[in-house]
């Protein structure tokens, strides 16, 4: 039996289903080619019987005439029977599976999620805080604790077959255990309004030694709130905005805090918190003179508000010197 | 001129200007009235799927996302309130079951008129909404989102509750006629199965519509004055929606595919000239499926947070539906052995329902599996499911059924090579647009994305390919029945050879439909032997 169903496995899972990135995931892809087979089986006779009966019954004359057979009770039996014996094993062996999914180990490492239009948080315990970006550490239990701050979202690891929607004013769960390290994609499956199909976040699984190192390590210690904004703007924008004054996609940085800045439409305002904030989060709302060729995208959901003001106060500092 | 009783409804008391359609309590001329409406409003939701599907042709936005989103949500709210509800019942039903049953109309006429016309101010409030914001909930108004958003929510779910006054009353009206208006001689057992398949619709309708209703209105009330039903922020549970959404909409789906399976019954039995096989069979698993219906709803809702005992009652009942499905499809099979079948259009469009369809019951089963639905779940893998049974079902068969019935309604014949070839259109077309889809489920592609992942580009340019072909198909179909109207070759009374009561009368039928009343003597479809 285990045999056959590894013949399938490696005949069908794998071809459709992503990598299967967990235990649980390899049991749900076992079940799932069950029911492929035997679906197929079932669509063979059935369609199959079907074009049979057409062909060699096809009508050769008008007025032929044709038996009278009003049913057939074991037929009948058998073909309600046999659908039924295999729901009900499918339906068993869902059951089983399900129970593993919905059974949390007393020990999994906790990580808080919320969700919101349209980017992910993760929290750990240690206060590390990340957007969109989850890491986590491989062969160890890991549980996720979800709630959202607006409207109903959904988490959604396809390596892993595991999905929970995430509702404001509740916490809802889910768990799985990685078995190896590498980068997969999340995605909000619950219709969220405009960005939904931008909501997406990467999951990293690192090896254990590899995640204790990450979960210490943090990338603003011992930097002040400027310095934290110098180094995101080094790191996210630099392919666009040097910190100098030069052009390139986008207009350089120096002196930007308090100059009055033309706008494409032709008015002016001067760049304050308000308007620095505007450009990161809604840049085609003011666009500056002669730079409409190349739009910048928006980092709504991308920069936490933490950053944002790291990213105000490197430009204020900066003034200042 | 001939007498009044020969005449056919068409020209009956010479009447017919707009104003005489606009006023008439002839179930065959408000049937046809659903007709026309229906269909336009067919094209328009396919034009808003066109849309959509070009917009999926490649990952760079060539519509803002929010353009995109209300594209999605008019496609899905026009499709379902407005062609695939209304389309088998309110359409085909209303031509056919007084004539199926042998009586001279609906039991309230004046009630069958104001049906329609509660779903033509419905439909018109509904689109009214994109000249106010336009609405971008998706047809399943989930909460919060619908409470939040701008546009013009309270004026879609207005547009929808207006509508379900259309299906609530069309229901009663079959129920009673049913029970009250058979032709002499025929008892419940010698009903055509399509009338069977409209009854046991016409008690969903009635049963299911007002939670819709209800629904709708709380969310109108807690938006307007803010009372917290379903808001989280004023201590409302969103979940609470789903459940009440799905009450209703998982018994809609079967009044979206009950009727086209009575249309199969009848098209494989005249085509195959033998009767039908397990008639009593079929008639217990329409009624199966009909009950089953309403206690599956929270297989939509596996991934909700619903508890773990829910989460299995569920699954175990939804296993249910799937028997009397089988059964079904397993009877036209049976009814085909030995028969003399032919292979006309109608027909076709009858094998292909039964390849799509057992493709949409089947996928069915795996999203009923609990685990396997939470991979799936809210992936194009339930889209293309649910297109298999909504257009490779109930389309499929509704068309098949005009080919079919279109004699009887306008006494002309629908060319024979143009139907075969709208069938090869749509039915190549369908797998061409809704089978990749099947495989971007697998891949973990989400629904109602206006962008996707570079990965999963190929197959969505195969799909909208298909889209046009399936578009070039209906509007073959929309060609072919023009022309019928316009040039068609007159049909005779019974072109298919039918032994149901509709064909025991002129085509197109007199005012009352037969003139003297038949009676009945046997079963629907004794075929000489
Ligand atoms: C794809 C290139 C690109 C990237 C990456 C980019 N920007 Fe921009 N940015 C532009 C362009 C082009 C403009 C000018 C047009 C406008 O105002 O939107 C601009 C304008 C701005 C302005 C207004 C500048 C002024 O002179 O008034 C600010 C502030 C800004 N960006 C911040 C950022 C920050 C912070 C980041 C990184 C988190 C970033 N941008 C990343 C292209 C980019
Ligand atoms: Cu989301």
């Amino acid at each position: 039996m285990s045999v056959f169903l590894l013949l399938i496995q490696s005949a069908f899972a794998e071809r459709f289903m992503p990598y299967q990135g967990t235990a649980i995931a390899a049991e749900i892809d076992y079940l799932y080619s069950f029911l492929l087979i035997v679906s197929l089986i079932a669509f063979v006779i059935l369609i199959g019987g079907m074009l049979y009966f057409a062909l060699k019954y096809r009508r050769k004359a008008d007025n032929e005439p044709t038996p009278r057979i009003t049913h057939n009770t074991a037929l009948e039996f058998l073909w309600s029977g046999i659908p039924f014996i295999i729901f009900m094993i499918a339906f068993a062996w869902g059951l089983i599976i399900h129970k593993k999914m919905v059974d949390f180990p007393d020990k999994a490492f906790e990580v808080h999620v919320t969700g919101y239009r349209w980017a992910w948080d993760f929290q750990y315990k240690s206060g590390k805080k990340i957007t969109n970006e989850l890491y986590v550490p491989a062969g160890e239990p890991v549980k996720l604790i979800m709630t959202s701050k607006d409207v109903i979202h959904s988490f959604f690891i396809p390596a892993f077959r595991v999905k929970q929607d995430v509702v404001p004013g509740r916490y809802t769960a889910l768990w799985f255990e990685a078995k190896t390290p590498g980068v997969y994609q999340v995605f909000c499956t619950e219709y969220c309004g405009t960005n939904h199909s931008r909501m997406l976040a990467k999951l990293h699984v690192l090896p254990k030694k590899k995640f204790e190192k990450w979960l210490s390590d943090n990338p603003y210690k011992g930097l002040s709130l400027a310095q934290r904004g110098e180094k995101i703007l080094k790191g996210s924008c630099a392919a666009c905005h040097g910190l100098s004054n030069a052009r390139k996609i986008g207009p350089g940085f120096q002196g930007l805090w308090g100059k009055e800045r033309v706008l494409e439409d032709g008015t002016t305002v001067v760049a304050d918190a308000e308007y620095i904030r505007n450009s990161i989060l809604y840049p085609q709302k003011q666009i500056v003179k002669s730079y409409n060729q190349v739009k910048m995208n928006s980092y709504q959901g991308q920069l936490s508000e933490d950053e944002l003001t790291y990213i105000i106060e490197y430009f204020k500092n900066e003034k200042g010197n | 001129m001939a007498h009044d009783s020969q005449v056919s409804y068409l020209k009956y008391g010479n009447q017919t200007g707009l104003w005489s359609w606009l006023t008439t309590l002839d179930h065959k001329k408000i049937g046809i009235m659903y007709f026309i409406s229906i269909f336009i409003f067919f094209f328009i939701g396919g034009m808003f799927a066109l849309l959509m599907r070009l917009e999926l042709l490649h990952p760079e936005p060539l519509f803002s996302a929010d353009q995109y989103n209300q594209m999605m949500t008019y496609h899905g709210a026009i499709m379902t309130f407005m062609v695939i509800i209304p389309g088998v019942p309110a359409f085909l039903g209303n031509f056919l079951l007084p004539l199926m049953i042998g009586a001279k109309d609906v039991a309230f006429p004046r009630v069958n008129l104001m049906s329609w016309y509660c779903l033509m101010i419905g439909a018109a409030i509904s689109f009214a909404t994109i000249f106010f914001g336009g609405v971008d909930t998706g047809w399943t108004f989930y909460t919060p989102y619908s409470l939040e958003t701008s546009g013009n929510t309270i004026m879609m779910v207005l547009g929808a509750f207006v509508m379900g006054f259309s299906s609530i009353l069309t229901g009663v009206n079959f129920i009673v006629t049913i029970h009250r208006l058979r032709a002499p001689g025929m008892g419940f057992f010698q009903m055509p199965l399509m009338v069977w398949a409209l009854y046991s619709t016409a008690i969903i309708q009635v049963v299911a519509t007002p939670v819709l209703a209800i629904t709708l209105l709380l969310l109108a009330l807690e938006k307007v004055f803010g009372v917290g039903i379903f808001d989280p922020k004023l201590g409302g549970d969103p979940v609470l929606f789903q459940h009440y959404f799905w009450f209703y909409s998982h018994p809609a789906v079967y009044i979206m595919i009950l009727p086209s399976m009575g249309i199969i019954s009848e098209l494989i039995t005249t085509f195959s000239r033998k009767i039908i096989f397990g008639y009593r069979a079929i008639v217990y698993s329409t009624f199966g499926i009909a009950s089953v219906s309403f206690f599956v709803w929270g297989h939509h809702m596996f991934v909700s947070g619903q508890s773990y005992w829910t989460g299995w009652i569920f699954s175990l009942l939804t296993m249910l539906v799937g028997v009397p499905t089988a059964i079904k499809a397993f009877n036209w099979v049976a009814t085909m052995y030995r028969g003399s079948i032919s292979f006309k259009a109608p027909m076709l469009f009858a094998f292909g329902y039964l390849f799509l369809f057992s493709i949409g019951g089947i996928t069915g089963i795996y999203l009923a599996v609990i685990p396997i639905d939470v991979h799936f779940h809210d992936t194009y893998f339930v889209v293309a499911h649910f297109h298999y049974v909504m257009v490779g079902g109930t389309l499929l068969a509704l068309t098949g059924g005009l080919y079919y019935w279109f004699p009887k309604m306008f006494g002309k014949i629908c060319s024979e090579l143009g139907s075969q070839i709208s069938f090869f259109l749509i039915f190549v077309g369908f797998n061409v647009t809704f089978f990749p889809q099947f495989v971007l489920g697998h891949m973990g592609m989400p629904r109602r994305y206006h962008t996707y992942l570079p990965e999963f580009e190929t197959l969505n340019i195969i799909s909208t390919v298909g889209s046009w072909m399936i578009a070039s198909g209906f509007f073959v179909t929309l060609g072919v029945v023009i022309y019928a109207l316009l040039k068609g070759p007159k049909s005779g009374d019974n072109p298919w050879g039918g032994t149901t009561l509709e064909w025991k009368t002129s085509s197109p039928p007199p005012h009352e439909n037969f003139e003297t009343i038949p009676t009945v003597t046997g079963g629907p479809y004794e075929y000489g032997s």
